[in-house]
């Protein structure tokens, strides 16, 4: 009886020591590199000028290899995504940005399609109107023929009489 | 009474003349606009048409090498200046890597400088190819590819001869060998 019991507690002690040291090494086993999303999350805002269109996280070249093994290993630094993307900047210059920061001539890319488009609709607008305008003066030119008409009609007839 | 001064003033030939000035105004000013767009473009297009340097004055700059050391290439007249641009990602880089490496161990001691510029890399892949090949002659990272958007390089590797004179004398687009640079840096020599 005795017997029994001293098993079962050293099994129980033998399974319960398994399960901490197992759950241990678990955590052991973990570190502080950044996932593969994290990688991408930043890489799919950068453009490696080898491989024009195409962003770091869908190129396959040796150079956006490196370029991502780059962002990683930042990211283990502890890095946040602005400074990772201000170093990538600072050493490949601005063109790698998938969004270039809004300052100096880079404003132009911003600002020039929305007002492009609104100026191109206001002369849309104006051109509508304005051809409006031509055909209401076209109508209003074609009814004076008509009431033109009705007198020349009217005094032909007045005319008619006399004779 | 209102009403009709109103309709009297938009129909007197003062407010059609104003009316009109401003409308000449408003378009001088969209076309004015939309020919300077279309000039920007244009000028835009032609600088990205032009391909690599290939004659003439080459693009100034100054390279830090991965040693610290600063090199102005507009302060190097008077010693022929080999400009070498390659990555450590560039297998066409490896062809020549060796060569390069033999042109400057037979050359500089006779007033010939080579410059690797090592461009879109990262610094430990860049360290790493320089050791394999044991790479001797200055090397550094071309800072924001503001040396290579000058030189307005189509990829690498790209080298560029430049005389005492500070002329450019040769371009090799792609891969080259050491008899290459030999031939043009004996008749620069000879000069």
């Amino acid at each position: 009886m005795v017997k029994t019991w001293v098993t079962r507690q050293f099994l129980f002690s033998m399974f319960v020591t398994c399960m901490l040291f197992g759950s241990l090494g678990n955590v052991l086993a973990q570190d502080n590199s950044p996932t593969d999303d994290e990688v991408n999350a930043i890489s799919k805002q950068l453009y490696c000028p080898v491989c024009e269109s195409i962003p770091l996280d869908a190129c396959g070249t040796q150079a956006c290899i490196q370029w991502r093994d780059t962002i990683r290993e930042k990211l283990s630094a502890g890095w946040s995504e602005e400074e990772i993307k201000q170093y990538f900047s600072n050493q490949y210059g601005v063109r790698v940005l998938a969004e270039p920061p809004i300052k100096g001539f880079n404003k132009l890319l911003w600002y020039l399609p929305p007002f492009s488009l609104l100026i191109g609709s206001l002369l849309v607008i104006r051109l509508l109107a304005k051809t409006r305008t031509n055909l209401n003066t076209l109508d209003s030119g074609i009814s004076n023929i008509d009431n033109a008409d009705r007198y020349v009609d009217r005094i032909e007839n007045e005319l008619k009489q006399w004779e | 009474m209102g009403m009709s001064r109103i309709n009297s003033t938009k129909t007197s030939p003062s407010y059609s003349i104003i009316r009109h000035a401003k409308d000449k105004l408003g378009q001088i000013a969209v076309w004015t606009l939309l020919a300077t767009l279309l000039v920007f473009l244009a000028i835009k297009l032609f600088q990205s048409s032009l391909g690599p340097v290939r004659s003439g004055t080459p693009p100034d700059f100054t390279l830090t090498t991965f040693s610290g050391q600063t090199y102005t290439l507009s302060e190097l007249k008077g010693q022929i200046v080999i400009v070498n641009f390659w990555a450590s990602w560039c297998d066409p880089c490896k062809a020549e890597a060796a060569d390069l490496e033999m042109i400057w161990h037979d050359y500089k001691d006779r007033d010939v400088l080579l410059l690797g510029i090592d461009y879109a890399d990262t610094k430990d892949e860049a360290l790493t190819y320089l050791s394999t090949w044991n790479i001797t002659y200055p090397n550094g990272p071309d800072v924001g590819t503001r040396i290579s958007q000058s030189y307005r390089i189509r990829g690498v590797p790209e080298t560029y001869i430049v005389t005492q004179d500070g002329l450019l004398a040769k371009s090799f687009i792609g891969p080259t060998s050491y008899e290459n640079i030999a031939v043009i840096l004996e008749a620069l020599l000879d000069k």
